[in-house]
């Protein structure tokens, strides 16, 4: 249960920040979601999104363990390995 | 604080959480769209944020549309490491300083082929400036530690590829070049060594940084110390290596904001757009301490005291400035011979009469008083940086003057210095003979102006604050701060009768004595007990034995609200008549028109400057449109549960 409520509020914080990198209120962020799905997720505003997401969970990542991540299903994983 | 002040560009105010959402509801044919955008890079604005807003302006611009005020600026960008990314955070915190920047970037580390050809987009352009944004990790630093030749040759390599890069562009449009110095990496080969090795990382950069320095004093080129910038902040801070690994971004990302406003306050002084008068707010900004109320050996200022010297430290960095040519002024609310008496008598103080152009000790507001400090100094508003400790006279200023610069301020004094000039309001790019004569110029040693008008919306901003007044009986909580007010109050005092906290006890619950601690909150936050009224009952009149109130809430309507509710109680107690007197003190002066104002009649006119006043409770006039509300608690002994008067919400409708 508790963990559940941890990915609910991890999803919720990552949808408030991709809304705003990505400039876009009905953005839906999903586990399966994707750069391809974006328009706007280029090579510049994926720094911007992993830099947004350091600091709003104060967490810093590799370049390794950016560069691995498929999806926002594995950011968020990534993001609960390490709080 | 610490690099939060500079991360945060904590001298704007936060923006408001609907930031995006005001950004995308900008609208498409406002004749003052240059003006709007200007007010949104106001704020202090994280990456994303001026992301948002530099769509806005490029948007703006693609459609074709004016951004008058904004003065329209071309600025090339070469360099060594990703650029692209300052781009967006350039573009709209140059707004935030008046300019419509427009960014040419060169290819990435295509810096010598675009300055060389004629031809080249970055050379077409005719940028009005170029930002040669180099990094130490770009340029052929080869490090020989301890080998003096190797390293002068390693220097004079590295300013000569530099200097290329230069004459290409000035060949070819006549541009000037801002040259920024390089941010020396954290890491050592030896450790404090370095510094003493030539050859090292250290000794290379420190040598071509001051090389820069020189060039830049020999021509009309600029120089952005970005080397000085990220020492302020940190190099550790600065530097991150994961993100040059991934992307080349030259610095931490964090940063951004900050090194997009040192630039564009580099390119807002190219244009004559810096700040050339600093207005001083007195009580508890120059000096720590109310001086109408503490007198001349009560406020704190000088050596010895640590809120004594952050004021100094206040007094003094107004005089450097003053020395630099920017013109010093005084906006406070006081009595004009009061607020002049510690510039004249106080040993401590380093500003003197002599120092300030124009001196405004009044109880208008402050929004009238800037507008005619502008005025009579011949600068325009966007000319002018205000400093004050008060929050909501900061607010006040923002709103009626949005084109006066005013820093936010920390509560603590000690940082009231870094805080100011952590905002570059007076950033220069030359230094003249005609500025070290300039304060001299404008010193008519502190003249006082007329005030022609009022500024603008006064009631539309105090409505904005969300007053809340609560009135409460005495009653023993708030016995010793009723104690310390009824000691300590000078100013707006009527009749400064002094009271001890024994005394104060009687008062509670005594039925022929009408006793009031007055509380005022509003949107800043808390200002806690600000008045003090005491009413005793003669026959069927209330004579108004104490009336005081916290100069820091002047001109907020409060004795008006207050007056309506005595007259309210008045009423349900059966009294007839308020009586008030007011006696002079020497110190009091600001309310012997305190009972005409409020629509008393004079009884008595006594030749030693003492009145009487009286108002008929059945023919006061009710007072209109008080933007607060007020609540009552634990009236008359009954419950403590809060309970908003009749009055007051009728004064709503």
């Amino acid at each position: 249960m508790k963990s559940d409520n941890n990915l609910t509020q991890i999803y919720s914080k990552l949808t408030e920040i991709f809304r705003d990198v990505f400039d876009d209120d009905s953005l839906q962020v999903t586990p399966e979601l994707t750069a391809a799905d974006v328009d706007e997720w280029d090579s510049l505003n994926h720094i911007r999104l992993v830099v947004s997401i350091e600091r709003a969970f104060g967490l810093s990542f590799s370049a390794a363990q950016v560069g691995r991540l498929k999806n926002v299903g594995e950011f968020a994983e990534l993001i609960v390995s390490k709080l | 604080m610490s690099q939060s002040l500079y991360s945060t560009l904590a001298w704007l105010p936060a923006p408001p959480r609907e930031f995006a959402a005001r950004c995308r509801a900008l609208p498409v044919n406002a004749a003052d769209l240059g003006s709007q955008l200007q007010a949104l890079a106001g704020f202090g604005l994280d990456e994303n944020q001026l992301t948002r807003l530099s769509r806005s302006i490029e948007q703006a611009r693609q459609d074709g549309r004016s951004l008058a005020p904004l003065v329209p600026f071309r600025l090339g960008i070469v360099s060594n490491a990703t650029s692209h990314f300052l781009v967006p955070a350039l573009v709209a915190t140059a707004a935030r300083h008046g300019i419509a920047l427009e960014c040419i970037e060169a290819g990435f580390d295509q810096a010598m082929q675009e300055a060389l050809a004629a031809d080249s987009p970055l050379n077409l352009a005719r940028p009005d400036a170029v930002l040669l944004a180099l990094d130490y990790r770009g340029l052929p630093l080869r490090t020989t530690p301890g080998d003096a030749e190797a390293a002068r040759q390693t220097v004079a390599a590295a300013l000569a590829h530099i200097d290329r890069i230069r004459g290409g562009l000035h060949a070819n449009g006549k541009t000037v070049c801002i040259l920024q110095t390089l941010a020396r990496p954290v890491e050592t080969h030896f450790g404090s060594l370095d510094l003493v090795l030539p050859g090292t990382l250290r000794s290379l950069i420190d040598a071509i940084n001051r090389g820069l320095a020189e060039r830049v004093a020999a021509s009309n080129d600029l120089l952005f110390d970005v080397a000085g910038l990220a020492e302020t902040v940190g190099l550790a801070d600065w530097h991150a290596p994961t993100l040059w690994n991934m992307a080349k971004l030259p610095f931490a990302s964090t940063f951004l904001p900050l090194y997009a406003d040192h630039a564009c306050r580099l390119l807002a002084a190219l244009r004559g757009k810096s700040r050339r008068c600093l207005i001083l707010d007195l009580d508890n900004t120059v000096w720590g301490g109310v001086i109408g109320d503490d007198g001349l050996e009560g406020i704190i200022i000088g050596p010895g005291d640590p809120t004594g010297e952050a004021h100094l430290a206040v007094q003094q960095t107004a005089l450097h400035l003053r020395e630099r040519g920017v013109v010093l002024a005084v906006s406070s609310k006081n009595t004009d011979e009061i607020a002049r008496r510690p510039f004249r008598e106080h040993p401590e103080m380093l500003l003197r009469e002599d120092h300030i152009a124009i001196f405004q000790a009044n109880w208008n507001d402050k929004a009238s008083n800037i507008k005619a400090i502008a005025e009579a100094l011949s600068l325009g508003l966007d000319a002018m940086t205000f400093l004050d400790d008060n929050p909501v006279e900061r607010g006040l200023i923002r709103q009626l003057l949005p084109q006066v610069a005013v820093p936010e301020l920390p509560d603590d004094p000690a940082l009231y210095v870094r805080t100011l000039l952590a905002g570059g309001y007076f950033e220069a790019v030359a230094f003249s003979v005609e500025d070290r004569q300039r304060a001299d110029f404008y010193q008519d040693n502190a003249r006082r102006i007329a005030l022609q008008q009022q500024a603008g919306d006064v009631d539309g901003y105090l409505a904005s604050l969300a007053m809340t007044l609560t009135i409460q009986p005495f009653e023993a909580t708030g016995r010793a701060r009723i104690a310390q007010l009824i000691s300590k109050s000078n100013q707006f005092n009527l009749t400064t009768r002094r009271y001890n906290e024994p005394e104060i006890a009687e008062m509670e619950g005594d039925p022929d004595c009408l006793a009031w601690q007055i509380r005022l909150a509003d949107a800043f936050g808390d200002n806690g007990m600000i008045s003090v009224v005491i009413c005793q009952r003669a026959g069927s009149d209330w004579q108004i034995d104490t009336w005081l109130m916290s100069c820091r809430v002047l001109g907020r309507r409060v004795e008006e609200a207050v007056l309506q509710e005595l007259l309210a109680a008045a009423r349900r107690q059966g009294i007839e008549r308020l009586v008030g007197g007011y006696r002079p003190s020497g110190r009091n002066q600001l309310v012997e028109g305190h009972y005409r104002k409020l629509g008393f009649t004079l009884l008595t006119q006594h030749p030693d400057g003492r009145s009487e006043w009286a108002l008929n409770v059945a023919e006061a006039e009710p007072v209109g449109n008080l933007p607060m509300d007020i609540r009552h608690l634990g009236v008359a002994g009954s419950s403590p549960a809060p309970q908003r008067s009749s009055c007051s919400a009728a004064s709503r409708a």
